[in-house]
């Protein structure tokens, strides 16, 4: 009977790890990833751009793009100058960190808050997780391209 | 072993009076499902008098949602926003509440095609459409010429049609309808409606009423398979009484089931045979994702085809006893009629009703000018001894039919080529509807089947004189039923109908775009919030997102002011609904979802500072998601102001 009983157990968690599979989300939501902290670079952050090349001059109507999307999706939380609202200003973010980094986070942003050192230090002063504003490739691209323009690139 | 035995014993001790030993020992592994898992199905299922559909998980019993149709629900702001309310709308007004009765799948050639969920209201008769990518209703049209609308909302093999006919025959609508109550058999007639179903939007349109004798109508199938093109409804009242009807409507051995070719009645419908009747008056509500509102618009026309002036529209089949449900088996040649207070189940055979109609075998005289087939001429046979007051049937894929009955409290299984009685199992106690996974379609899932009951007495922990209705859930892959779970239900579940999870949960919606949003009071972004006043009329343009409101200070409203708070919740993430209440509202709160504009009307009563604030738990932040309004005396100087942090 009790080896009965530990089959039972075991077929349920047989059962439970072949629908693990099934589970997985999608990047619009928060899934807390499990993967070894130690794999993450702090300087690319975690997503689908390896190496964003943006060039030395800036692209103006893109950065104009880049403001509409800012003012409606980003604005009510960010200033950009570099007084904290919800979240910070947005004044030298270009600066302190690679294209790619920005454009990981404004399209992945719950699984680099649960790694990345400096968003985690942020999460403690802001106490508010950076929503997932459902940005397009494209749409973080070009508010990169704004965010350059508020920092002073011609 | 002893450990065992102990476990056992408190199992026993613990379990309510009445289950007996209904319960196999795995039936709590069977409907586990783990935290984190998924269910296998969604079961959409009726609220009845609660007016709203809810949504199950099987095998779990796990509740994931309530829709609301038919009645308000302030949690969602159904008919509280301004957008819902047209949803609500009739020719009577605005009706907060009505009595769901059955579900039905969208059918694409015969099998559920996860696009939407149809129900009827019985009391104010309508048919509602259910989105299932939103899980909202997304459109409401009322029925003209009929009063009850039970016998609905069953649809056609690829769901053409969606029918809706009477329970209470009436009068037709219009000024002569002023008629005496005992004048029934002469005034009193049953309507019929057709209404056609958009393919691609699901668009409902009343093509056309079929006007029949004054009949009750109760419940219907279309034809499927070899069937296709037909339609089965079940008649009670053959007497036509109009008073105590408990006694007065149960006279007639056999009542009928008829059967309306209803491929021919489109053809002349086509043919323009039908007359257009214009004193009938109709809501049209419908709900456009762009603009986040709904339309209600009144029509007041429909085409009319009386059955009595064409030969081969409508057939009836006697059926004993005042029959329910009228149930179309996978392959379509059968029709198994559930004489309410008949001791047998007959079976009716699609290809000799045919043959009957072909060699006009019918009875000597018609019934308000329908030809009567033969009884025997149609029968494919009886079950013999099947239980007490059978009510409904459902079918699996291995040419089984389940059958409840509501009299003997037990669901029973028969062959539906043999007529072979096979299992019974009780229910507790009074089982209604039943419903088997896919039971109503050309290849049942099978696997599943749930008996919904009426009574519950000792099963649940007692809450004073209203008890809850209930669902169990029988395992019928085997030879026999097994008992795996008791659940409570919302209101009174009539029918339900399960889905593959695969089918829905892919395509559920997560956010509404933003940047398609179209409503007329959209606030894109918070820049443009702000607040306008045109005479008394107040607008709010307000935005939402994690954890403010813009703008959360307002100022110079008036007494007399009738303001209008347009939220919208600019979060673009999934599971991110905010909401709205504020002090002393005669409304409800509002529930955002992420990307949408809803609407409060707030008139205040009085001068002073009023709160307002963020219903749905955000972020850590969530409790300083707040605001004031200030209301000053009419024709006070203070200015319209308004901003968020700083002026």
């Amino acid at each position: 009977m009790k080896k009965l009983l530990v089959l039972l157990t075991l077929g349920i968690a047989l059962y439970a790890c072949s629908q693990g599979g099934k589970q997985n989300n999608d990047n619009n939501t928060a899934v807390r990833s499990a993967a070894n902290p130690e794999d993450y670079d702090p300087t690319r952050g975690e997503g689908k751009f390896d190496n964003v090349d943006v060039g030395e001059q800036l692209d103006v109507a893109m950065a104009q793009e880049g403001k509409v999307i800012a003012d409606l999706k980003c604005a009510s939380c960010h200033k950009y100058t570099d007084e904290r609202l919800v979240g910070p200003g947005w004044a030298g973010v270009s600066e302190k960190h690679r294209p790619e980094w920005i454009m990981n986070f404004i399209t992945n942003p719950d699984p680099m808050i649960d790694k990345d050192p400096e968003l985690q230090a942020q999460l403690e002063i802001c106490l508010v997780r950076m929503p997932n504003q459902n940005l397009s490739d494209e749409d973080a691209r070009q508010i990169l391209e704004f965010m350059r323009q508020n920092d002073g690139l011609k | 072993m002893a450990a065992v035995a102990a476990v056992s014993l408190s199992f026993n001790a613990c379990r309510p009076k009445g289950a007996g030993s209904a319960v196999s020992g795995n039936a709590a592994q069977r409907t586990y499902v783990p935290p984190g898992q998924y269910d296998e199905f969604y079961t959409f299922t009726s609220g009845g008098f609660s007016g709203q559909m809810s949504v199950y998980g099987l095998p779990s019993g796990r509740l994931f949602r309530v829709i609301p149709v038919f009645s308000v629900d302030p949690e969602k702001a159904w008919g509280f926003s301004e957008e819902t309310k047209p949803m609500l709308m009739t020719s009577h007004g605005f009706v907060p509440w009505d009595d769901l009765h059955h579900i039905e799948s969208s059918f694409t050639d015969g099998m559920p095609d996860g696009k939407w969920m149809f129900a009827n209201s019985n009391n104010t008769p309508r048919l509602a459409r259910i989105d299932l990518t939103t899980f909202r209703t997304a459109e409401i049209i009322e029925i003209p010429n009929t009063g009850g609308n039970h016998c609905s909302p069953f649809t056609t093999e690829n769901s053409e049609y969606v029918i809706a006919a009477t329970r209470f025959s009436v009068p037709p609508d219009g000024p002569e309808s002023d008629v005496p109550i005992d004048s029934y058999k002469e005034n009193f007639k049953g309507h019929i409606s057709f209404v056609s179903v958009d393919k691609e939007t699901g668009e409902f349109d009343i093509a056309f009423q079929l006007k029949t004798p004054g009949l009750n109508f109760d419940l219907s199938s279309a034809g499927k398979g070899v069937s296709n093109g037909w339609l089965f409804i079940s008649c009670y009242n053959s007497e036509q009484a109009h008073t105590l009807q408990e006694v007065n409507s149960s006279q007639n051995d056999k009542d009928f089931i008829m059967a309306i070719n209803w491929k021919k009645a489109e053809e002349y419908f086509k043919a323009g045979r039908g007359t257009v009747q214009t004193n009938v008056r109709y809501a049209h509500n419908k709900w456009d994702e762009h603009t986040h509102s709904a339309t209600s618009e009144i029509k007041t026309e429909v085409t009319v085809l009386d059955v009595a002036d064409f030969d081969d529209l409508a057939y009836l089949i006697p059926c004993p006893k005042s029959p329910h449900g009228a149930d179309v088996n996978p392959t379509g040649e059968y029709i198994v009629g559930s004489g309410k207070l008949a001791a047998l189940i007959p079976v009716f055979s699609f290809a000799k009703l045919q043959d009957a109609i072909a060699n006009k075998d019918f009875e000597g005289e018609k019934y308000g000018g329908i030809p009567v087939v033969k009884y025997e001429s149609a029968l494919h046979g009886e079950v013999q001894k099947p239980g007490l007051g059978p009510l409904h049937t459902e079918f699996d894929a291995k040419g089984n039919a389940y059958t409840s009955f509501f009299v003997s409290s037990e669901v029973v299984k028969w062959n539906v080529e043999s007529l072979e009685v096979l299992d019974r199992q009780p229910t507790y106690y009074s089982v209604g509807h039943l419903m088997v996974a896919g039971g109503n379609s050309k290849n049942p899932y099978g696997k599943y089947l749930v008996a919904y009951n009426k009574i519950t007495k000792d099963r649940f922990l007692p809450t004073g004189p209203e008890l809850c209705h209930s669902a169990q859930l029988f395992d019928i892959s085997g030879d026999k039923m097994e008992l795996l779970l008791d659940f409570p239900t919302i209101g009174e579940p009539h029918y339900a109908q399960s889905i593959p999870a695969d089918m829905l949960m892919d395509k559920s919606l997560k956010i509404y775009d933003i940047n398609a949003n179209q409503h007329p009071h959209k606030t894109n972004g918070e820049a443009e919030a702000r607040v306008e006043r045109d005479g008394n009329i107040v607008r709010v343009y307000m935005t939402t997102i994690r954890s403010h409101l813009t703008p959360d200070v307002i100022e110079g409203i008036q007494l007399g002011d009738e303001v209008y708070f347009h939220v919208t919740n600019i979060e673009q993430d999934w599971d991110m609904p905010h909401g709205f209440a504020i002090k002393g509202a005669n409304n409800s709160e509002l529930l955002i979802m992420p990307g949408e504009t809803t609407t409060l009307k707030w008139v205040p009563d009085r001068v002073g500072i009023f709160p307002f604030y963020c219903t749905d738990f955000c972020s850590a932040l969530h409790q300083e998601m707040s605001g004031y309004v200030r209301v000053s005396p009419k024709g006070s100087n203070v200015p319209i102001t308004a901003y968020t942090g700083t002026k």
